[in-house]
């Protein structure tokens, strides 16, 4: 369920150290989310796309992934185009579609679609314990790099745990349906996960204090900053002032 | 609800990951040591819970859980709900890193007020005041979290409106179960290990 099968290959993308990964993901998510204008929409489209062949990933591999992502953008098609006052392009009805609303929806799809690609190409590429582990090199709050390590190594053993609870209802003849039977199983069900997993974090403390833990987490591997890194964090900058050029002059 | 990337404006955006920083660091500061291991596994349990379906009329909805969140985590609920937005983000592509304050203060905000309002409630001696607390923290987080995403679409622009009518009126039957869902889970931890809901 929560492999991250993007993350195995050996491009040039899945090598760059995790650290440049965050930043990069960072600067480009927060300058292109509140960008209208599409000359520098253009300019941000280069950067997936690059990415993208760097990456040797699958396109249909991709496409499949962004296709959730599009939902909530769908829901916006729905409506947006009726929302803008303007220039008619069509009646639906009582409702008016202007270009001003499509164009708005355009650029909103075009943008939603440029974060998430980056996010997808960058972060994807790399295994997670890879990116928590480069979270702490960048300086976030110790317990919350903690909490992250336990809550994703232990999200597969409660999720083998919730397939045994469901696959024993269903053996019982267990079928959901619109009624309190269903939503009162669901809840014992539920509870009994939470309860297990409780139970189960008092054991791992008891483990860890057995083993003379004492509040501090080793790190025994590390990351090895190569030439290629510094390179590539030379190009992204190079990048990044472009884009800020076009954002603000 | 996830909103997703580069939708929202600059001021809605920079106040919901100002409100999740202060709520993250107000969980984490009242976090001892022993508790990490607890809060992290209850954590995997919630991100496992939301990928539960339960029939809604002819579809289907995940369980969200975050009055019950708030109830078994308090403030602890913000780190909580930051990593598993986080890890849907990351694996799933659910929401992503600019959007990701926004989220977790729609969705962690209520859960501190039904802490607020019933931790201490489903702690009485009747099973019968704590399936109803149970129920209203349900009930209640997601209407608050259902709010809080029509309220961040409509500041964000007024053209949102309708979209964040259609909001609410998805959460509705889903308060519902929710609330009912939580109710059923909230007795049930009494009868069994009532420790849990002591914090």
């Amino acid at each position: 369920m929560i492999d991250s099968p993007f993350s195995q290959g050996k491009s040039i993308l899945h090598s760059l150290d995790p650290r440049v990964k965050i930043l990069v993901v960072s600067l480009y998510s927060f300058l292109t989310a509140v960008e209208k204008r599409p000359v520098v929409l253009l300019y941000a489209s280069f950067l997936p796309v690059i990415l993208f062949f760097l990456s040797r990933l699958r396109i249909r591999e991709v496409v499949k992934r962004m296709l959730p992502v599009n939902g909530f953008v769908l829901l916006l098609w729905l409506f947006l185009p009726f929302s803008f006052p303007g220039e008619k392009i069509f009646t639906l009805g009582p409702l008016v579609a202007t270009r001003e609303g499509i164009l708005y929806c355009l650029i909103l799809t075009w943008k939603s679609n440029l974060i998430f690609l980056t996010t997808l190409l960058l972060l994807s590429t790399s295994p997670i314990f890879h990116l928590v582990h480069a979270l702490h090199h960048l300086r976030l709050p110790s317990r919350l790099v903690q909490l992250f390590y336990f809550t994703y190594r232990y999200i597969p053993v409660v999720h083998r745990e919730y397939t045994r609870l469901s696959q024993a209802a269903k053996i019982r003849g267990f079928q959901p349906g619109n009624n309190l039977h269903t939503y009162r199983s669901t809840g014992y069900l539920v509870g009994m996960l939470i309860l297990r997993a409780y139970e189960r974090s008092q054991r791992i403390y008891q483990a860890m204090l057995a083993r003379g833990f004492q509040g501090t987490f080793w790190t025994l591997h590390h990351f090895q900053w190569r030439k290629a890194d510094s390179l590539a964090g030379v190009i992204f900058f190079l990048y990044f002032l472009g884009l800020c050029y076009l954002k603000w002059l | 609800m996830h909103i997703s990337e580069g939708i929202l404006s600059a001021p809605v955006l920079l106040s919901g990951a100002g409100v999740t920083i202060i709520g993250t660091a107000l969980g984490l500061r009242g976090m001892k040591e022993e508790k990490i291991p607890r809060t992290a596994l209850l954590s995997s349990a919630f991100f496992v819970a939301s990928l539960v379906h339960v029939p809604v009329g002819p579809s289907s909805a995940h369980l969200i859980l975050n009055g019950l969140v708030g109830i078994l985590l308090g403030w602890a609920a913000f780190p909580a709900i930051l990593l598993g937005l986080t890890l849907q983000a990351a694996l799933f592509q659910f929401g992503g890193l600019t959007t990701l304050g926004v989220n977790t203060m729609n969705m962690a905000l209520p859960a501190v007020i039904c802490y607020f309002l019933f931790h201490l409630l489903v702690k009485k001696k009747s099973t019968a005041l704590t399936g109803i607390a149970g129920f209203l923290a349900g009930f209640l987080g997601v209407l608050l979290s259902g709010l809080m995403v029509a309220l961040s679409l409509v500041f964000t622009g007024e053209y949102f409106r309708q979209v964040a009518k259609l909001v609410i009126i998805v959460h509705l039957p889903i308060m519902f179960i929710e609330g009912v869902i939580t109710g059923f889970i909230v007795v049930f931890l009494r009868k069994v290990k009532p420790e849990i809901l002591e914090g």
